[in-house]
């Protein structure tokens, strides 16, 4: 009986560790979706070669290519949020730097030069929310929410209310390949993005920096005191995170080398917001987690693929997210915690119990 | 004596002054109001006219509504972003509705059963499962235009002979006759004036909402002194959301259509409003009569922007640079009332 005991403890800690940490659930919850399509369409799990392209083909590397710019906006809203922030402009900057890189394009500017100068558009956007929100200690909620509309105004501004169309421009070739090329038959944006994100998790989890956002998060004042410069810490995320946003832009837009003023990057910052919580993130902030936000990203871009495959009308698309955030947040809920925690402690009691009548 | 009767002339003297520094962001809005209106009228001779009024009024009644809606959730610190949304959704059910034959008025109690459910569901999810109200009601949001989608992708017209007419047929009070020039309202504007009034009673003067207040001054204070604060939470989504109801039928009776995507961005309009009124956005302090002027300022710069010929592109940048001399402005008056 002893001996059956000490057995079953000695391996519950890593199952138990698997079955609380968010990560496993996002996996489970990308897998079963997978599995799902792979029903309803038998070819989804299939890859073929494109020589053309030179690159891997198939639902599910589309599915990668998509998930990109949720992979980017993603990591950029992880640190806001974990600062205790939000960023509601992450759309509408890829909007701005996306027709920014199109009307420097048309305009017959170097395509390198378009590239690096919507990037930092996107920077400067950034830079403007973290001056706002660290210096004049405005709501990041609200100066966010302005830049959301004002970045969108901007957008449309700069490309004077056209949807500017770069396709037939020459020599656009890299950008092109950044959103639509491979590298090793992987798609080259999907690799971007991963390559971005490990960099800032080095960054963050390597370096003291992201303890500091964290701290920042939990209390800013104790963090003041403590001898970490929030300031400069909030500053610097909304700067990433715009920066980053401005980096999904150039993929959202020059996959199709077209930007749409409308419609580039609408509702991007729910689904970057969505990623983050599904991810693990508080929204409270002080603690974050890049790996989940990256696989949040992903199962973003294969929820919305889920919902191409099995044919759902694509205008029920976000009442089918609403669902999934309910389920996320009503399982990460405390109450359904303390609940599971009541059932098995009376089921212990009940055994007990048992073990005490045996 | 003299002493404490001085302490006490003193005391009330900077209590006053310091209302009154939390005052300037509203009075700052009414300023501008009558700026924009002189400005208007200076420029392009038609802002003073009684007919200009009276269609800012009967073309804006839904936003008044929707910033009264609004004002409950950001004085606790929360939001409600689903009121934009939530007019969309009832706005197709009841036209569809209508279209279907079924009478008027059993629609709009349907319109604002629908609203009802979504505030409740906004309430538990808060309350039930510690959900941020931002995220539970973007949740909401999501699932109402999704229905809403569902429903719908089409825009749907009002039959001719509906019973939608009520609302939106105009009174004249005046009749000039000169063009343009009549005083005239229609029951859209009184229902939206009933809700002003509605909202100023609920947070002046019942208890309700003096636990509002308290909840933004800090829950765990409002807990700790034993009010309701959960019930007033419910309360406060399930009221926000079934006056964006409200607003919704006001709007379609004026219209005479409906759309999935009627309502997109009005949420950001609704905050834009409160926050010109001078409701501060962390919570704990504002007025709705506040949020009504800073509904009049959001809508008179449709006309004012298409006066001046700024293309239309140009109209959400202005919007976000106002709101954003609003926020500095309070965050500036309250700097200096903390230094004091």
């Amino acid at each position: 009986m002893a001996g059956h005991n000490t057995k079953k403890d000695a391996g519950n800690p890593i199952l138990k560790r698997l079955l609380s940490s968010n990560l496993t659930w996002s996996v489970v919850a990308l897998i079963v979706l997978i599995v799902i399509c792979t029903i309803f369409d038998h070819g989804f799990l299939s890859l073929s070669w494109n020589e053309n392209t030179g690159g891997l083909a198939g639902p599910l590397i589309t599915m990668l290519q998509e998930s990109a710019r949720y992979l980017m906006i993603a990591t950029g809203m992880t640190l806001v949020i974990s600062t205790s922030g939000i960023d509601l402009s992450v759309g509408s900057v890829m909007a701005v730097a996306g027709a920014a890189a199109m009307q420097f394009l048309v305009s017959g500017l170097n395509v390198w030069l378009a590239i690096l100068l919507s990037l930092l558009v996107g920077l400067v956007l950034g830079c403007i929310n973290g001056a706002l929100v660290s210096m004049l200690g405005l709501q990041p909620f609200i100066t966010t929410l302005i830049m959301m509309l004002a970045g969108r105004g901007l957008a449309k501004v700069i490309t004077a209310g056209q949807n500017t169309d770069a396709g037939s421009v020459a020599g656009s070739e890299p950008l092109r390949w950044m959103a639509n090329g491979f590298i090793l038959g992987i798609p080259a944006n999907f690799v971007i993005a991963i390559i971005i994100v490990c960099l800032v998790g080095l960054l963050c989890r390597k370096t003291a920096m992201g303890m500091m956002i964290e701290s920042v998060g939990i209390n800013q004042e104790a963090s003041r005191m403590t001898g970490i410069k929030p300031k400069k810490i909030l500053f610097l995320v909304y700067a990433v995170s715009g920066l980053l946003a401005a980096i999904a832009g150039l993929f959202a837009t020059a996959s199709v080398m077209r930007v749409d003023v409308v419609k580039t990057g609408q509702d991007l910052e729910m689904y970057a917001i969505l990623a983050v919580v599904i991810g693990g993130t508080s929204l409270l902030g002080g603690k974050f987690s890049l790996s989940g936000s990256a696989i949040g990203a992903v199962l973003i871009a294969m929820i919305r693929k889920t919902i191409i495959t099995l044919g759902i009308d694509s205008a029920a698309t976000p009442a089918f997210f609403a669902v999934v955030v309910i389920v996320i947040c009503v399982m990460q809920a405390p109450k359904i915690h303390s609940l599971s925690a009541e059932i098995k402690r009376k089921r212990a009691l009940k055994s007990e119990a048992k073990a005490v009548t045996a | 004596m003299t002493s404490a009767s001085t302490t006490a002339v003193k005391k009330t003297a900077k209590k006053s002054r310091r209302l009154d520094a939390q005052m300037i962001p509203t009075i700052a809005a009414v300023v501008i109001f009558i700026l924009m209106l002189v400005m208007g009228q200076a420029l392009f001779g038609t802002y003073t006219r009684l007919g200009f009024f009276s269609s800012l009024f009967i073309d804006h009644a839904y936003l008044i509504i929707l910033a009264v809606a609004m004002t409950l959730p950001v004085l606790t610190g929360g939001i409600n972003l689903s009121v934009g949304a939530i007019v969309a959704i009832t706005a197709v059910v009841g036209v569809k509705m209508t279209m279907a034959g079924i009478p008027a008025p059993i629609a709009m109690i349907v319109m604002i059963l629908i609203g009802m459910a979504f505030g409740l569901l906004a309430g538990v999810l808060i309350e039930e499962f510690n959900m941020q109200p931002f995220i539970a009601t973007l949740a909401t949001m999501f699932l109402a235009r999704g229905i809403a989608s569902i429903i719908s992708t089409d825009s749907l017209v009002l039959p001719e002979d509906n019973n939608f007419d009520w609302v939106s047929a105009e009174i004249k009070i005046i009749d000039n006759p000169k063009i343009s020039n009549d005083l005239s309202f229609n029951m859209g504007v009184v229902i939206a004036v009933l809700v002003v009034i509605f909202g100023y009673i609920l947070l002046h003067k019942t208890r309700t909402g003096r636990t509002i207040y308290a909840i933004g001054g800090s829950r765990s204070s409002a807990e700790l002194m034993g009010l309701p604060v959960k019930r007033t939470q419910y309360l406060i989504y399930f009221i926000s959301t079934t006056l964006a109801a409200v607003a919704s039928i006001v709007y379609t009776a004026n219209i005479g259509s409906a759309k999935n995507t009627v309502g997109t961005g009005w949420e950001l309009d609704a905050v834009a409003a409160v926050v010109i009124g001078g409701t501060i956005v962390t919570g704990g302090f504002g007025y709705v009569l506040g949020s009504v002027v800073g509904a009049l300022v959001r809508s008179i710069i449709d006309p004012l922007t298409s006066d001046f010929g700024v293309p239309a592109e140009w109209t959400t940048i202005v919007v976000g640079l106002m709101i954003l001399v609003f926020v500095v402005l309070q965050r500036v008056v309250s700097a200096v009332g903390k230094k004091e």
